[in-house]
């Protein structure tokens, strides 16, 4: 029954967006993480999606995060003589994390949830009076 | 296949149709942010036409090597081409596929309701 992979298909798509949110509000978080356990500044992270077959006899294609990957630009230099992780010359290295396109990934997978949400609300409509044929 | 097999038959495939188109535009929204992704949808009338006619349609040469199976009531898979190219390959546009899907809701709805007057004026024909 195609209209119940409908659920499979906007379900995986609500687990990767919300996985999306979760790295967006992690590098948020971490703006300013000049340092780590690693004891080097915190990296931005992004998540990769990858379409992934649901139902191969459907064509149900879901989506899937399947690598979240480190930001290799170089980390934001500070000017801050009097900072304790202040290198000889008074700079300081922080994240690499750009917060205006953190703001704008967080807006996207927002929206995307909520739009697959409601495909779901959809398909459940549509299940419901399709049980009541003939009633 | 009997009269009343024949009667329903038109609305059954229309129904099915119109359920594996929206799981297939369900597909295309949930991918709007995968990179490379290609928005697909099938021709409605055609596949309907060919459901009739029994006929199942070849599948695409470049499906098969994908791994993908045919899909069903000879409908032929097509990719939708794209209104504005994204530079990560991406041919999703998002207010198609929710206005597409919304369409697609009603008109099953629609045939819903079609099917239930069917079955409402065959019940008053046995009984009278």
């Amino acid at each position: 029954m195609s209209l119940f992979n409908v659920f499979d298909v906007a379900g995986s798509a609500l687990t990767a967006q919300s996985q999306r949110l979760n790295t967006v509000a992690s590098n948020l978080a971490n703006a300013d993480s000049a340092t780590s356990s690693t004891g080097q500044p915190y990296r931005a992270k992004h998540v990769v999606f990858s379409a992934q077959p649901i139902a191969a006899q459907d064509n149900a294609v879901g989506v899937r995060v399947t690598n979240i990957v480190e930001d290799a630009s170089p980390g934001r230099q500070v000017h801050d003589p009097r900072h304790p992780l202040a290198d000889d010359k008074g700079y300081v290295t922080m994240p690499n994390v750009n917060v205006i396109e953190e703001m704008v990934n967080m807006i996207s997978a927002s929206r995307s949830y909520q739009t697959n949400a409601e495909l779901m609300n959809t398909a459940k409509t549509l299940l419901l009076k399709t049980l009541q044929i003939g009633q | 296949m009997t009269k009343l097999d024949g009667l329903f038959k038109f609305s059954q495939d229309a129904l099915n149709l119109h359920a594996y188109r929206q799981q297939l535009i369900a597909s295309n929204i949930a991918n709007a942010d995968t990179p490379g992704y290609r928005a697909r949808d099938v021709d409605f009338a055609s596949a309907l036409k060919n459901a009739q006619a029994g006929q199942v349609r070849p599948q695409m040469p470049a499906l098969q090597g994908a791994g993908e199976q045919a899909p069903p009531l000879g409908a032929e898979l097509l990719y939708r081409s794209a209104v504005q190219r994204s530079v990560d390959g991406n041919t999703v546009d998002i207010d198609v596929e929710r206005a597409q899907f919304a369409e697609n809701a009603v008109r099953y709805e629609a045939q819903l309701m079609f099917m239930s007057s069917q079955i409402k004026s065959m019940l008053s024909a046995i009984q009278g």
